[in-house]
């Protein structure tokens, strides 16, 4: 086991590495000049030459890459060129923000897919199971942005229940932090519930017809205990893991739920950096997303393999 | 040997075609439900240059944002244009950009995760190593900056989410071949003398095909969510042609004043992704060969 | 048995929070459309942060409404006879929000900071400035290489904010992380993308005309979403309110509307003489530029995208402006004129490519215009680009037309001298007669008004012919406001100042 986590823990710094490569050179070669943007409307040919000066914007690719690894190395992931704040701030502020909107939508995902997932399985063929899998499906299809809005108007507007946008840290204030995140966390978490619905669905088929769910029954066990104990504890596996790589997903930043309930998360960040051309707010972003996808897909691996011991001799 | 060997090629499963996936799929009622719904706006949208229907891109300063008429069945929107049309027109650059989006990502994603799973070595190593690489990117972040490179417009969007979708199939068709390498009838194939081209071609591709057509319906509908995304960053189709997504972008800013702006399109693009999804979970149940 | 618990504590919170901040705060939670950059004020350069700076920051001179210079930090000031030199009398007892006191040698290393500072993007804005005086312990004389008439109007902006000098000195380039100025809120915190906060200071100068204890600056891009927040309660007043809403606003009894013309416009750049992409007709013959504008109903393009609250305009300057030569009316629509000018240049249609950037508004704009133009024989075709690219294919003349706009200045020469001259830093159309050199480099030197007037008056004859620009419209700008704000005063700079502000008791 440990020999497993070592190889993919290595594996993973040639993937980083070439993440930040394609990156870096995506963003270079966007059309587009930083310093134009960042020198002001006035365009003062002093103050672009300054920019492109200061961030070394004037010479070649792969020497400016060379400068940010130097960089990385050092702890030093470079400046926003538009705030003028180091990157690693920005990550740090906004990192918690959205690790803790990920884990809000994931328990929704959770308390929605999962239920719904063993109802229709159980139920499976009957009209409890069409109409489970379409209402989980329309969390899927109606899109981020206008569920959000949509629920701001009625929750906030109408109803007045919650803030309509705005963030809290759960330290400071749990309260207004839960206030402020139930509906963004809604959104995400309702078209993450039928990806959920559906792998909690089939892993419980594929459990149901096991040896082990037909002895329960014969022994007179009540249906309930049958899946409840033994069906889903079992079918639970795949769907954990699942859940960690949806996880991993959703630190990559759920731009647009970001951008409509102005939560200060990665998401907002990128977009932003990416449309004014904030290289290093880009690759340091980028890089920490990425990096915490590879170390979340392992870490869920390794549960699927210590969980199920008969999967290691695939190691 | 030989003998043997070609007793073994006769007996592998035909995997592709056949009645019984076809029966189980047709006694489905969700994903004939689905099947329908897809067909319904595929029709629709190849339908649409020949339809008696309004020009999508006539404004009309008189008629700026009128509610739903017998002259404007689904109303007009922000300049005049009539949505009905609109969204017909719409359906078009919808579907065109789910489809042929997932079709590249196919189109390069099966090769490669052929060529991977099956040649192994450094080859496998790195392919596997730049698909993880894309993998490990947040999915919108690619698509946005692949379409600010390109430019704005509905090929480039298709193309980026195309790109970004890629890995998903590069990822699955090589699990699938790793799972096939090793069954009898490859390896008969294989002391036969075939060579690695025809294997790949008669034995493995067959069995790449249900897992990766059942993955295919079901990006569809994701890209068809995420042109509409896309267009919510300015991004995706350009105006003045029409696609739900840049629709239901636009309606939202006029939500009190008009209403049905956004109704249309966002019903549509419910229904159609819904379609996709139901239909894409059939030919899974389908085509699941732990139910043969 | 933990679910009590968890119930006891939630309500225990539920009923704690109306305790925790006091009840008579006078709080103003204000909504802007974007997030401001670097808050220092000879570095910033986006519009929103001129916002915060209204209350951050005061400077050495202010505007009225109707945009006559007004003392703020300044008391008086007179230029000399031959225009080289403004001396400036500041007013006594004024503290920065660190204690040190405003006097000319603070006027003074401010100036100096604006033009020295490596990154300070005020460098264009203080040219003229060759060297400050102290001629006094509150008196500045400020020496310039060569007369220059738009110095007062940036004075009243940016370049003549007063920042700590002791602070500037200390944090250098980072000063933006811990503003220290002398306007009536001081520098609490920041949270990027999120909120600015400012809390009110008691020792300013004018302290009798704040009102609140605490002003918050929450940036929500979204207009249907920052709306949506007012009316929720979460916001006090919120700025650009999307034109569309503005009937709503209107009618809601809870809501206060508040509009003043910009000083800004928006319009059609075009490329005539930057690079060969203005080798085509369009680019070349004057009269296919005229047919263009003269096809444009610009009062319909204003009520169909707008709903009437923007201001047509033919010129640089709206046309409520000082500077607003009243010879030159906006147009009305002439389709036929159009038609038959573009026969005489020998086109019945002509192809045209038309850039835009991809925001909703601006795209709406060109697609009336598109459709408008049509009627005329033009086949408009739009690029919807991003702005990185859009910026960078229209100085490198990579482009027709392009749909751009200013936002505005106070003095007129901002409005036209840079993008209207030869070597103007702005001029992406490339547009070159001498004759308008001539008479724009006139008008800035000449602090007389109507000397100034008649210059911009005789440019504009000569302009109304060549159209390298083909002005729209003026955006609108339009506040949207809780009933319970009173004294809110609009200014064509779209600036928010607080100064005789506040709830109603």
């Amino acid at each position: 086991m440990l020999t497993y986590i070592i190889r993919r823990l290595a594996i993973a710094v040639p993937t980083l590495i070439l993440v930040s490569i394609f990156v870096f050179t995506l963003q270079k070669l966007l059309p587009g000049d930083p310093a134009l943007i960042l020198a002001g409307e006035d365009r003062d040919p002093a103050a672009i030459e300054f920019v492109r000066e200061k961030y070394h914007l004037n010479e070649p690719i792969a020497l400016q890459y060379t400068y940010w690894v130097q960089g990385v190395v050092q702890g030093d992931m470079g400046v926003s060129l538009r705030s003028g704040q180091p990157v690693l701030k920005l990550i740090a502020d906004k990192l918690p923000v959205t690790i803790q909107l990920a884990i809000m939508a994931l328990i929704i995902a959770f308390s929605i897919g999962v239920p719904m997932g063993i109802l229709s399985a159980v139920k499976k063929g009957t009209m409890l199971d069409y109409a489970a899998n379409v209402v989980a499906l329309s969390g899927l299809s109606i899109p981020n942005f206008w569920l959000g809005i949509m629920l701001i108007l009625l929750v906030s507007v109408n109803l007045g229940w919650l803030p309509a946008s705005g963030y809290e840290s759960i330290f400071v204030d749990p309260l207004r932090s839960l206030e402020t995140m139930i509906m963004p966390a809604f959104v995400l978490g309702t078209s993450l519930a039928a990806t959920l619905m559906r792998h909690t669905r089939s892993a419980m088929l594929g459990v149901l017809k096991a040896d082990y769910v037909r002895t329960a029954r014969a022994k007179g066990l009540r249906e309930k205990v049958v899946i409840l104990k033994h069906a889903f504890r079992n079918a639970l596996l795949p769907v954990v893991t699942l859940s960690a790589l949806l996880f991993g997903e959703l630190l990559g930043g759920a731009v647009l739920t970001e951008q409509i309930f102005t939560i200060p998360g990665f998401g907002k960040l990128i977009v932003d950096a990416v449309f004014t051309r904030d290289y290093a707010v880009v690759q340091g972003v980028v890089l920490c997303a990425a990096a915490g996808v590879i170390l979340i897909n392992l870490v869920a691996d390794v549960l699927y393999f210590v969980v199920n011991p008969r999967m290691r001799s695939t190691l | 040997m030989s003998a043997i060997a070609e007793d073994q090629l006769a007996a592998a499963p035909a995997q592709h075609g056949g009645s019984r996936p076809w029966r189980k799929l047709r006694a489905n009622r969700s994903a004939l439900f689905g099947f329908c719904i897809v067909v319904f706006f595929v029709v629709i949208a190849l339908l649409a240059p020949i339809l008696p229907i309004d020009d999508p891109i006539a404004t009309s300063w008189s008629a700026v944002r009128k509610a739903p008429t017998l002259a404007h069945p689904m109303g007009t929107d922000e300049i005049g244009r009539d949505i009905f049309s609109r969204m017909i027109w719409g359906a078009r650059a919808s579907l065109i950009a789910g489809v042929i989006s997932v079709l590249l990502a196919v189109a390069l994603g099966v090769p490669f995760g052929l060529v991977a799973g099956y040649f192994g070595g450094w080859l496998d190593q790195v392919i596997s190593r730049a698909t993880d690489a894309l993998l490990a990117m947040p999915f919108l972040i690619l698509a946005v900056a692949l379409a600010a490179f390109l430019g704005p417009s509905l090929t480039n969007a298709m193309i980026a989410i195309g790109l970004s979708a890629m890995p998903i199939f590069i990822r699955l068709t090589r699990g699938q071949v790793l799972s096939v390498k090793t069954e009898d009838y490859v390896e008969g194939a294989r002391a036969v003398g075939l060579n690695d081209f025809s294997i790949l071609l008669r034995y493995i591709l067959p069995n790449v095909f249900a897992p990766v057509l059942v993955q295919a319906t079901l990006t569809i509908a994701t890209a068809i969510i995420l042109e509409a995304a896309l267009s919510f960053l300015g991004l995706g189709q350009q105006p003045p042609s029409p696609s739900w997504g840049s629709m239901l972008n636009v309606a939202k800013n006029f939500l009190t004043q008009a209403p049905w702006m956004a109704w249309w399109p966002g019903a549509a693009i419910f229904l159609v992704v819904l379609g996709f999804n139901l239909l894409g979970d059939g030919l899974r149940d389908a085509l699941d060969p732990r139910e043969i | 048995m933990h679910k009590l618990l968890l119930a006891a504590l939630l309500a225990g919170s539920a009923l704690a929070s109306p305790f925790v901040s006091p009840v008579l705060a006078a709080d103003l939670r204000i909504g802007l459309q974007e997030d401001p950059d670097v808050l220092d004020p000879d570095q910033s350069r986006t519009f929103v942060g001129r916002i915060v700076y209204a209350s951050l920051c005061d400077k050495l001179v202010d505007i009225t409404p109707d945009l006559k210079i007004i003392p703020m930090l300044a008391t008086g000031w007179s230029w000399s006879d031959d225009g080289k030199a403004l001396t400036m009398d500041l007013r006594e007892g004024v503290v920065f929000h660190d204690g040190t006191p405003l006097n000319a040698e603070a006027a003074k290393a401010n100036i100096e900071r604006s033009k020295n500072l490596p990154e300070s993007r005020r460098k264009s804005e203080v040219k003229s400035v060759e060297s400050v005086e102290v001629t006094g312990s509150y008196q500045v004389k400020i020496n310039l290489s060569a007369p220059d008439a738009t110095l007062l109007a940036q004075l009243a902006d940016r370049a003549g904010m007063m920042v700590s000098p002791t602070a500037a000195a200390a944090a250098g380039a980072d000063f933006g992380n811990n503003p220290v100025c002398s306007g009536p809120f001081k520098f609490v915190e920041r949270i990027q993308q999120d909120r600015i906060v400012l809390e009110r200071f008691a020792d300013y100068w004018n302290a009798d005309a704040i009102h609140f204890d605490k002003v918050s600056f929450l940036p929500i891009p979204d207009t249907t979403v920052r709306l949506a927040n007012l009316r929720a309660g979460d916001l006090d007043m919120l700025e650009r309110l999307a034109a569309t809403d503005a009937a709503s606003v209107k009618s809601d009894s809870k809501l206060t509307y508040a509009e003043a013309i910009g000083i800004g416009y928006q319009g059609i750049t075009i490329n005539v003489g930057n690079g060969d992409r203005a080798k085509n007709p369009f680019g070349q013959d004057p009269r296919l530029r005229q047919a263009f504008e003269l096809a444009i109903d610009r009062e319909a393009l204003n009520q169909v995208v707008f709903e009437g609250t923007f201001a047509p305009g033919n010129q640089p300057f709206p046309p409520n402006s000082p500077w607003y030569d009243s010879e030159m009316p906006v147009p009305a629509r002439d389709l036929e004129k159009a038609k038959s000018l573009m026969k005489e240049a020998g086109h019945e249609t002509l192809d045209l490519e038309v850039q835009v950037a991809n925001n909703p508004v601006q795209t709406q704009v060109l697609q009336v215009v598109q459709a408008m133009v049509a009627e005329a024989g033009f086949n408009v075709s739009l690029k919807s680009m991003e702005f990185a690219s859009l910026l960078q294919e229209q100085t490198a003349g990579n482009y027709q037309a392009s749909q751009v706009g200013w936002s505005g200045r106070v003095d007129p020469d901002g409005n036209i001298h840079q993008f209207m001259t030869c070597k103007g830093g702005i001029n992406d159309s490339k547009y070159c007669n001498p004759e308008i050199d001539r008479l724009l480099d006139a008008a800035r030197t000449s602090t007389n008004e109507e000397v100034r007037k008649s210059k911009y008056d005789a440019a504009r004859e000569i302009l109304a012919k060549d159209l390298p620009i083909i002005y729209l419209y003026h955006p609108t700008w339009i506040w949207a406001l809780d009933k319970k704000i009173e004294g809110f005063v609009p200014y064509p700079d779209g600036m928010i100042r607080l100064q005789g502000v506040k709830f109603a008791s």
